[in-house]
C-alpha cells in the first residue's frame, strides 16, 4: 500500500499530474461552451420577446425541448446521435469509412444547448426590465435597430443579466462533470482511474470533489470582481 | 358622430401586426418548418424503426425505469424536505458556529457535481467498509439505489433548506410583530400566518426544485441504477438501437412537461385570492 503522498504527487508514482489534466480538461470545456450558450442564449431571447408570433414560438419549442431533458441523456443524444447521422453521410460518399465523433465538442455542444436555453430565460427578464423608451431613444437620434441593440441596450441588458448568468456559470462547471461519462477525460474520469487502480476511491473522489468546491469558490470571487466593475460602470454614467 | 367615434377608435388600437414578408417573419417561418421537418423526421424514424418483438421485450424494463425513477427523486425530496427544516433553522442561528456550519453544508451540496458526491458516496464509502460492517451500515451502503438515495437527499436538502429560508425571510417582519401583539405563541404564528403566505413564494422554486431532480436523477445510471437512463442505456447496448434514447427522450419530456403545468396550476388555484 503507497503512502496517501506518494499517490498525491507529481509523476510517474503519483496521480496529481493526471488529475491536473483534468481540472484543464473541465475548465477548458466550461470555457470553451461559455460564448457559444451565451450566444445562442441571447439569439433565442430575442426571437422569444419578438413580435413576430412564429419566432416566438420556434424559439418557445426550443427552450421546452431543452430544458425538460436531462443533461445527461441530451449529451447521449448529441453524441451518439451525431456520430450514426455523421457515419450515415459518410457512408453515402465513401462505404466502408467509419468516424469518430470528438467528444470535447459533442460535450461542447450539449452543454452549450442546456446552457443556451436557460440563458435566453435570463436574458429575456433582463430585455423586459429595459423599458421601451430606450429604443425609441436611440432611434430617434438615427441609430439604427442593429445599432440601438448594440450601443444602447445590450450594455444595459448585461448589467440587468449578470446575477443570473453567474449563476448559470455555476451550473455549467458543475454540469461538465458529466463529460466523464462519455469519456472525456476531466476532473472525475480522472479521479475515477485514480480511484480504480490505487484502490483509494474515497481519497480521490474526495480530492475531485474539493477541488470543484475550489473551482466555484474561484469563480465566486471573481464574479464578484466583475459585478464590482460593472457596477462602478454604473455610478460612473 | 359616428365617424368621430370611430376614428378615435382606431387611434386608441394597438398598431396592427406587420402585412407581406418582413425578415423576422421569413426567418420565424424558416424555423418553425425545420422544428415541423424535425418532428415529422422523428416520426418517421420511429415508425421505420418500430420492432413489436423489441417493444415487447422491453417495454416493462422501461415502465420499471420510469418507476425507479419516481420513487428516487420521490423519496429523496421527501427526506431532503425533512431534513432542510433544521438546516434551514440553523443557517438563521444566532450562533455563529452553527450557522457556518449549516452554511458549509449548503455551499457544499450547492457547489459540487452530483454526479461526483453520488461518486463520492457509491465509491469512495466502499473505502470504509470494514468501518460500516462493523457499525452494522454496510447492507445498506452496499446498494447503489441506497447510494444514489443518500447522495440525492443530502444533496435536495441543502437546496430546499435554501428555498425555505428565502421564503420564510420573504414574509415582511409586520407579520411576525402583528401575531406577536395578538399574543399568538411562536409556533402557531410560524404555522399559521407565516408559512402559508411563505409557501406560496416557495412553490415555484419548489416545483423547479423537484424538475431538477427527475432531470439530475439520470446520472444514477452511471452507478448502475437500473433507473429510466439506465434502462435505455441497456437497452442500446443490447440493441445498438438509437430510438431507445429517444423513447427515454420523449418519456423524461413528458414528465417534466406534466409536473411544470401542474406546478403552474397550483399557483394558479392558491394565489386566487390576491388576484381581481
Amino acid at each position: 500500500m503507497q503512502s496517501v503522498w506518494t499517490l498525491l504527487s507529481w509523476g510517474p508514482e503519483g496521480w496529481l499530474d493526471e488529475i491536473a489534466y483534468g481540472v484543464f480538461i473541465t475548465v477548458s470545456l466550461a470555457l470553451a461552451t461559455l460564448p457559444l450558450g451565451l450566444l445562442i442564449g441571447f439569439l433565442i431571447a430575442v426571437a422569444k420577446q419578438s413580435q413576430e408570433r412564429s419566432l416566438r414560438l420556434a424559439a418557445n419549442i426550443y427552450t421546452t425541448i431543452f430544458r425538460g431533458l436531462p443533461e445527461l441523456l441530451t449529451l447521449f443524444l448529441v453524441f451518439y446521435g451525431a456520430q450514426i447521422g455523421i457515419q450515415q453521410v459518410v457512408k453515402f460518399f465513401s462505404p466502408g469509412a467509419s468516424v469518430e465523433v470528438n467528444s470535447f465538442v459533442s460535450g461542447m455542444i450539449a452543454l452549450g444547448v442546456v446552457f443556451s436555453s436557460y440563458a435566453s430565460e435570463v436574458f429575456l427578464s433582463a430585455f423586459r426590465a429595459i423599458p421601451q423608451g430606450q429604443y425609441e431613444g436611440g432611434y430617434a437620434i438615427g441609430l439604427s435597430k442593429f445599432q440601438t441593440m448594440r450601443l444602447v441596450v445590450v450594455p444595459q441588458l448585461i448589467r440587468i443579466a449578470l446575477p443570473g448568468l453567474a449563476n448559470l456559470w455555476l451550473i455549467l462547471l458543475k454540469d461538465t462533470s458529466l463529460v466523464s461519462a462519455i469519456g472525456l477525460t476531466d476532473i472525475l474520469r480522472q479521479a475515477g482511474v485514480a480511484a480504480r487502480v490505487s484502490k483509494q476511491a474515497f481519497l480521490f473522489f474526495g480530492l475531485a470533489t474539493l477541488i470543484y468546491l475550489g473551482l466555484a469558490i474561484i469563480s465566486s470571487i471573481g464574479i464578484g470582481l466583475i459585478e464590482r466593475r460593472v457596477s462602478r460602470q454604473e455610478v460612473q454614467r | 358622430m359616428i365617424m368621430t367615434s370611430r376614428s378615435t377608435k382606431e387611434v386608441l388600437r394597438p398598431p396592427p401586426p406587420a402585412r407581406g414578408w418582413p425578415r423576422q417573419r421569413i426567418i420565424g417561418y424558416a424555423l418553425v418548418s425545420l422544428w415541423i421537418v424535425v418532428f415529422i423526421g422523428l416520426i418517421a424514424y420511429l415508425m421505420s424503426a418500430w420492432k413489436p418483438d423489441m417493444f415487447w421485450r422491453y417495454a416493462p424494463s422501461y415502465v420499471s425505469g420510469v418507476w425507479v425513477t419516481l420513487k428516487l427523486v420521490g423519496l429523496s425530496v421527501v427526506i431532503g424536505a425533512v431534513l432542510s427544516v433544521p438546516i434551514a433553522y440553523a443557517r438563521t442561528s444566532r450562533n455563529p458556529f452553527i450557522a457556518a456550519l449549516a452554511y458549509a453544508y449548503v455551499y457544499f451540496f450547492r457547489g459540487t457535481p452530483l454526479l461526483a458526491q453520488a461518486f463520492l458516496i457509491y465509491y469512495g464509502f466502499g473505502s470504509f467498509r470494514a468501518q460500516f460492517e462493523a457499525v452494522g451500515l454496510w447492507f445498506f451502503f452496499r446498494d447503489a439505489f441506497n447510494c444514489a438515495l443518500f447522495a440525492f437527499s443530502l444533496n435536495t436538502a441543502a437546496y430546499q433548506a435554501e428555498i425555505l429560508r428565502g421564503a420564510i425571510a420573504s414574509v415582511p417582519k409586520g407579520q411576525w410583530e402583528g401575531a406577536n401583539s395578538l399574543g399568538l405563541p411562536r409556533l402557531i404564528t410560524l404555522r399559521k400566518i407565516i408559512l402559508p403566505q411563505a409557501l406560496i413564494v416557495a412553490l415555484r422554486p419548489y416545483g423547479n426544485e423537484l424538475i431538477l431532480m427527475i432531470k439530475g436523477s439520470a446520472i444514477v445510471a452511471i452507478i448502475t441504477v437500473y433507473d429510466l437512463m439506465g434502462v435505455t442505456r441497456l437497452v442500446y447496448s443490447r440493441t445498438f438501437d438509437f430510438q431507445s434514447y429517444l423513447w427515454a427522450a420523449i418519456i423524461y419530456l413528458l414528465i417534466v412537461e406534466t409536473l411544470r403545468h401542474a406546478v403552474e396550476w397550483i399557483e394558479k388555484r392558491i394565489t386566487r385570492h390576491l388576484k381581481r
